[in-house]
């Protein structure tokens, strides 16, 4: 069991490698990429970066993803957690459809939707905003927090809820005040999740936008095909992309351990 | 957990049906409407009956690119989750080391789809890219955009690349919440390596594997992105799988019916196969 430690180390290696590269050609010009094979940047340059950073085109795409991203996360936790607590808590018509029902959304392929949501958002008018992104992305992101929380919900006893209505909490005060805070691990890994699986979409949220709202992804899916070939700009927008996921795991990873803990994910 | 009866519990629900709702019925209403019509394109539609939908089930194209699906979710999910568990197993479970694993293996679940595939691609190709070059550097004859054989090993490396650690993070929250008790116990039994992980570990692991297995399948069977970025269903077609064929009838083509029954069909399937695994995870948690 001394050994044990190789195989994790050489998964890590597996999983870096990819990146390394992709960042590896992000420091090289675009002539030096197509010049030949080399492990590292000969010619070290942050050309790349500085055009993202300074071209409107390319940074607003960031801001537009982190915006639909974030909107997203907050409206499908928000109502999630109610649902959560009603599915966790109480036995009503329907809910075992209704639930399995949700979860049915989790498995619509988002290439089924994709022309009638250009065509829903369109006709409502929310075509190449913020909102009809978050809004779209909800169909797979609530199903997943509802699951997530209620797994969460179901393992805090149900002493706690009537001890606090004894005490002469009234429900939404129990439920702000006591409740959110004991299953504040389980909003981490809801929050996560939302944001992960809503960063990482691409289909619908270049579905719906054309340029207000359009996501980085999109931007880099153009560039490669209007502008040539240009290598070494699309490697370092792709490693941009990389750069908040890692933040949010950073900040979330003692939350992970914690709702890993709790043996539900 | 005895649950109280009460349907004012609605009320709490009601936000997330007329959302879902919203996103889910209207669109698939739409879809719905478009299977059983025909259109030649100027906006009048006649009713078609269910013949997109024999003209889907009996085409060639639709039971090949089915076809692949099924191998290419199949191989995933047969490599994928002893992988996975076996990484879950030998990880550390305390110290240090833990943040920092969970962190660098939770990095590719987080990087948008499309930068996978791009990223992929330039890792693969044959004259600059890593992977190329080394597997041409020892002799094998690698070029991925035009041997099938190639393009498929790529693709299910990159799934592998991608989504292993879901697994991994999975099996280990499973681990984790093994009391040491349990180990302890087996330890006085006497027993060893194989039987502690037959007896112990994977009863315990079984739920969040199935979960692991179910979201593994749904996911992999809707595979459009990476794949579409990585090859574009290429060399020929030898790689569309269906998300693929797809959109290349519905947006590449814009056949509405066909597209729109292939849809139906295509999420029935899914929803098959999905409903079958959940019976089984329901009857292994009552039992």
């Amino acid at each position: 069991m001394r050994k044990s430690w190789i195989v994790p180390t050489a998964y890590i290696a597996f999983l870096m490698l990819p990146i390394y590269w992709l960042v590896n050609m992000s420091f090289k010009t675009t002539n030096e990429i197509l010049g030949g094979f080399s492990l590292y940047p000969k010619e070290f340059t942050l050309d790349n970066y500085v055009t993202i950073f300074t071209d409107p085109t390319w940074y607003m795409g960031y801001v537009n993803s982190l915006t639909y991203v974030g909107i997203n996360t907050v409206l499908s936790v928000a109502v999630a957690l109610p649902a959560a607590y009603a599915f966790s808590r109480y036995r009503f018509v329907g809910d075992k459809h209704l639930f399995f029902w949700l979860l049915t959304n989790r498995m619509a392929p988002p290439a089924v939707f994709a022309l009638p949501f250009f065509q829903l958002y369109s006709a409502v008018g929310l075509f190449d905003t913020h909102i009809a992104v978050a809004l779209s992305h909800t169909l797979f992101n609530i199903p997943l927090a509802v699951w997530i929380l209620e797994g969460f919900m179901s393992g805090v006893p149900k002493e706690l809820d009537e001890t606090a209505y004894v005490d002469g909490h009234s429900f939404w005060g129990f439920f702000l005040k006591i409740f959110i805070p004991t299953i504040a691990a389980g909003i981490g890994v809801a929050c996560f999740f939302c944001f992960m699986f809503s960063w990482v979409e691409l289909l619908l949220a270049k579905t719906l936008t054309a340029v207000e709202a359009k996501p980085i992804a999109a931007t880099m899916t153009r560039t490669a095909s209007t502008s040539g070939y240009e290598l070494g700009l699309l490697a370092a927008a792709g490693t941009l992309t990389i750069v908040p996921g890692a933040f949010v795991i950073y900040f979330v990873r003692n939350y992970i351990a914690k709702g890993f803990a709790l043996g539900r994910v | 957990m005895n649950k109280t009866v009460n349907q004012k519990a609605w009320l709490f629900v009601l936000p997330v049906f007329v959302l879902v709702a919203f996103n889910a019925i209207i669109p698939l209403m739409t879809v719905v409407n478009y299977s059983v019509q025909e259109t030649f394109g100027d906006n009048t539609f006649f009713w078609s009956g269910v013949l997109w939908f024999e003209e889907v089930l009996n085409s060639e194209r639709f039971h090949d690119s089915l076809f692949r699906q099924l191998m290419f979710t199949f191989s995933i999910l047969a490599i994928e989750i002893p992988l996975g568990i076996a990484i879950a197993l030998t990880m550390p479970r305390k110290g240090p080391w833990v943040p920092v694993c969970l962190v660098l293996m939770a990095l590719p679940l987080l990087i948008p789809w499309n930068v996978v595939g791009a990223m992929w691609n330039i890792f693969a190709l044959p004259d600059i890219g890593f992977l190329g070059y080394v597997l041409n550097a020892l002799g094998f004859d690698y070029n991925f955009t035009r041997q099938p054989g190639d393009a498929w090993f790529t693709l299910i490396l990159m799934d592998v690349w991608h989504w292993t650690s879901l697994v991994v993070l999975l099996s280990y929250a499973g681990l984790v919440s093994i009391p040491d008790a349990y180990y302890q116990a087996a330890k006085i039994d006497g027993a060893k390596g194989w039987a502690i992980f037959r007896h112990i570990q994977l009863p315990k692991m079984k739920r969040v594997l199935t979960i692991a297995v179910l979201l593994r399948f749904m996911d992999s069977f809707m595979i459009y992105t990476e794949a579409s970025v990585l090859t574009g269903g290429g060399p020929g077609n030898s790689t569309t799988v269906l998300s693929i064929d797809l959109v290349k009838i519905a947006l590449g083509q814009f056949d509405l019916g066909p597209a729109a029954a292939m849809s139906l069909i295509y999420f029935l399937i899914i929803l098959l196969l999905s409903w079958v695994f959940y019976t089984l995870m329901m009857r292994n948690e009552e039992s």
